[in-house]
């Protein structure tokens, strides 16, 4: 709210302040993007750079390398950054890709998830899936073993009741 | 004296082999009159290959003092100027050193289980003969293809080639001891399990003879593993502990059959089931324990820690296939021996909580196996190999590990057969509100799971560890609460006492514990933070809550190592809180740099969120001469070692025997008679 007494002064009306203010707003915004870019490349860099491995023969990944004077790390540090400076156009996929190129399929850290590389991934949780099957399957099979049959004079108490009783046992047996 | 090295190993080498042949023979003919003779010949004889190997070690050990370098693998492996504890090093820092060194634990092994052999001859007699199967096999390598008196051709040099500066840090003194000592100590249960499956052996007396050994095992191998990780992390210098090398791999692949094996054990000797599976998971223990050995040495995977390549590798293989098809024959003629006395009766009980668990232990191990075997798989496949790194296992095996956490928290609130509703509900109830509680809590301090898988894993991570150690203290506090109002003694001395009355089963829950807190030491990772940076005089980093102030940098040089370091003052909330000198030293005789980062744990300043400050020395800039310092923070690192520590202590509770069932005195009213006069 503006004052009593105070003219009011449309925003649009000021010819002087609306482009200085429109100027200040795009610079601002400009910045923002740039930051954001810096902030993305930054992470981007992180990102990608804990996705490939060192080709010196350490067998660290590449950020996490730290021979000292290690030349291989350092040139791929700086292609990295070089491949990030060139902007949007240039995809991660892309950017791993110009490195499987020149350093071979194993400059990647994890296998990708094409072709017969895919069952890297898939298998082990095939091989949990069908684990928990299996175990729900033994468990469920025991469970539906009829019982064996009782001597005359043993009677069957229900659940609830022999709850009461293990829990019982429980208490004075195992503490 | 590489002679009597020579000689100490071919007479080892005949000894083992006459308590294998002779100790099956006696076995084969047991009903002949002379086979109690000649199986006690085999006993004794194996008492002598201990002697043996146990000579051929120090042989080996004493060259090294004494610098004769006459011998190839200490001219290889050590030098003049090498202080005196890495001496002792030497013995495992080679291929053929530390096959020896194996020989010989697998020989003290056999000795103490054959001078204990009045426990039940027979199953020992069995067992005593394939540990010496495993001697002779261990031995012929040895003495045919890792040789360790190989003497030097030519002009004898005047010093050695050094050893490998990786290894010149105290925890290499007793990391692979205690890691062999894990991987050995598994043959000793494997024995016992093929013997009692060989004889028909009846009951579940093998597994009670084995329990122990299998423990100590267990934690040998647990803190070898862990001494490992903090190797790697106090040497290496990357700032990380677990890099998923496939060495490391190794190493932890019969550590998590091992535990499978100590959980699943408890339902054969409480209930009287799972016993093949029992059978073939110490056997897959073993074999897991020989294929470590195989990857090491063999040079088919690349690894830092890998010895070179060499032919010992097809001898692993073929060791390993023979065991398989041994192990995998008597399984399946002696199956009937292995049925189970009882079936399970319900899902939400104790046993089927072990069946997950073990289900979940050996994905893990399966998905590491995997990945460790992938590459080459791959190159069969595709012609070329693809590398399995940490970003693979991180992504598969860490939801598993998270399942089985969550397992470990829930499974002791189940009791044996079946748990009710009700009981679950009211035992899991404060568990589960205080973990839930931490998840809460960790999200109003900034914590945003749904932001990043790794927060959301470390959230998990979180709240389920959290889980684990409420459900612990609620069990301690129940069953302590109970002794303490029958015998009167204060909470503290009740659950003392619990404790000593069920050694097995409270030691375990400290045990998980340990884990729990190991599980918090390894969440903080996705919140470290790192800055490298050059730094002369006065300059500062800034990083998390410390200024590093760079006071001096100067080098020294000692006759094993030149070395240079940075004086770096350590400030914190304005305050000078400690000095810092993290070092790169260059080792003469190998003429290899090595960094020595320094790590300072912020105990006295935050207790619970400790975190690490971690500097590496990374090298000195050539122009300006100035050293550059990378600094990392690692928040929670601390915990991973004091859960080890707990781990220990857990597992040593539950080897203490259990304490008789305390006697409570009841008061019982006593009629006096009346004419009972006081001082009569």
């Amino acid at each position: 709210m503006w004052e009593q007494g105070t003219e009011m002064k449309p925003f649009l009306s000021n010819r002087r302040i609306f482009p200085r203010r429109w100027l200040q707003a795009a610079v601002l915004a400009v910045a923002v993007i740039l930051f954001m870019g810096a902030g993305d490349d930054t992470a981007r860099f992180k990102d990608l750079g804990h996705r490939m491995m060192c080709t010196c023969g350490c067998g660290q990944v590449l950020l996490e390398c730290n021979h000292v004077g290690c030349q291989a790390s350092e040139k791929m540090r700086n292609q990295l950054l070089a491949a990030l400076d060139k902007g949007g156009s240039n995809s991660d996929d892309l950017i791993l890709q110009g490195f499987v190129q020149e350093y071979g399929p194993t400059v990647i850290a994890a296998p990708t998830a094409t072709g017969f590389n895919r069952v890297a991934w898939i298998m082990p949780f095939l091989v949990l899936a069908l684990g928990i099957a299996f175990a729900v399957h033994i468990v469920r099979s025991w469970k539906n073993c009829p019982e064996p049959a009782l001597a005359d004079g043993i009677i069957i108490r229900p659940g609830s009741e022999l709850d009461e009783f293990r829990q019982k046992a429980r208490k004075e047996t195992d503490l | 004296m590489s002679t009597i090295g020579s000689f100490a190993l071919i007479a080892a080498l005949a000894l083992s082999g006459y308590c294998f042949l002779a100790g099956l023979l006696a076995l084969l003919f047991s009903k002949h009159p002379a086979s109690a003779a000649i199986g006690e010949t085999a006993r004794r004889a194996g008492i002598a290959t201990f002697a043996a190997v146990l000579l051929a070690g120090i042989v080996l050990v004493v060259a090294a003092f004494n610098n004769d370098f006459s011998i190839a693998y200490i001219f290889h492996h050590s030098n003049r100027d090498l202080p005196a504890a890495y001496k002792f090093a030497v013995l495992w820092s080679g291929q053929e050193g530390s096959l020896l060194f194996w020989s010989l634990l697998l020989a003290g092994y056999g000795f103490v289980l054959r001078l204990r052999y009045k426990t039940d001859q027979r199953l020992f007699a069995y067992a005593s003969v394939i540990i010496a199967a495993v001697q002779v096999f261990f031995l012929l390598i040895l003495n045919c293809a890792a040789y360790p008196f190989a003497t030097m051709q030519g002009a004898l040099p005047q010093d050695g080639a050094g050893l490998n500066p990786l290894l010149q840090y105290p925890e290499m003194v007793i990391h692979p001891p205690l890691l062999y000592l894990g991987y050995v100590g598994f043959t000793v249960p494997f024995a016992f399990a093929l013997g009692a499956l060989i004889m028909k052996y009846p009951g579940e007396k093998w597994i009670h003879i084995t329990r122990r050994w299998t423990m100590v095992t267990w934690c040998f191998l647990t803190i070898g593993v862990f001494l490992g990780a903090h190797w790697a992390y106090a040497v290496l210098g990357w700032g990380g502990y677990w890099g998923w090398d496939p060495v490391e791999n190794a190493s932890l692949m019969p550590w998590l059959t091992g535990t499978a094996f100590l959980h699943s054990v408890m339902m054969q000797e409480k209930r009287g089931m799972l016993k093949v599976w029992n059978m073939s998971l110490i056997f897959a223990t073993f074999l897991l324990s020989m294929l470590g050995t195989f990857l090491t040495r063999s040079g088919v995977i690349s690894s830092v820690h890998a010895f070179a390549q060499s032919s010992i590798g097809a001898w692993f293989l073929v060791f390993i296939v023979l065991t398989l098809g041994v192990c995998t024959f008597f399984l399946v003629a002696n199956r009937s021996y292995l049925k189970s006395e009882h079936k399970l009766e319900s899902l939400v009980s104790r046993e089927s909580s072990f069946l997950f668990n073990n289900l979940l232990l050996l994905v893990v191990c399966f998905t590491i196996l995997w990945g460790t075997f992938f590459p080459i798989l791959s190159e069969f496949v595709q012609g070329h190999k693809v590398t399995v790194g940490p970003p693979f296992f991180n992504r598969v095996a860490v939801p598993v590990a998270l399942l089985l956490l969550l397992l470990t928290a829930v499974g002791p609130l189940l009791a044996w057969r079946k748990t009710s509703l009700e009981s679950l509900k009211r035992n899991f109830l404060f568990p589960a509100v205080g973990s839930l509680a931490i998840g809460v809590m960790m999200i109003v301090f900034g914590v945003r799971p749904w932001e990043d898988p790794s927060f959301f894993y470390a959230t998990m991570a979180a709240v389920l560890s959290a889980l684990v150690i409420f459900t612990v203290i609620s069990e301690f506090l129940r069953g302590g609460r109970v002794i303490a109002g029958k015998s009167h003694q204060n909470l503290l001395s009740a659950m003392i006492h619990l404790c000593h009355r069920n050694t097995r089963r409270y030691g375990g829950y400290i045990v998980h514990f340990g884990v729990a807190l190991v599980v918090i030491g390894i969440l903080g990772t996705p919140f470290n933070k790192e800055v490298e940076r050059e730094m002369g005089f006065g300059d500062e980093i800034s990083i998390g809550p410390y200024t590093l102030v760079c006071q001096s940098y100067t080098q020294d040089d000692n006759p094993n190592y030149a070395n240079e370091w940075a004086i770096i003052n350590v400030f914190r909330g304005g305050k000078q809180i400690t000095t810092m000198y993290p070092e790169r030293r260059f080792y003469k005789a190998s003429q290899q740099p090595q960094t020595l980062p320094r790590i300072y744990p912020s105990f006295r300043e935050d207790f619970f969120l400790v975190s690490d400050l971690y500097l590496v020395y990374e090298g000195r800039n050539e122009t300006t001469g100035q050293p550059i310092i990378k600094a990392h923070v690692n928040p929670l690192v601390p915990w991973i070692w004091i859960g080890l520590i707990v781990m220990v202590f857990g597992t040593i509770v539950a080897l203490v025997p259990n304490a008789a069932a305390v006697q409570i005195a009841a008061t019982t009213p006593v009629r006096v008679p009346a004419h009972v006069g006081a001082g009569d």
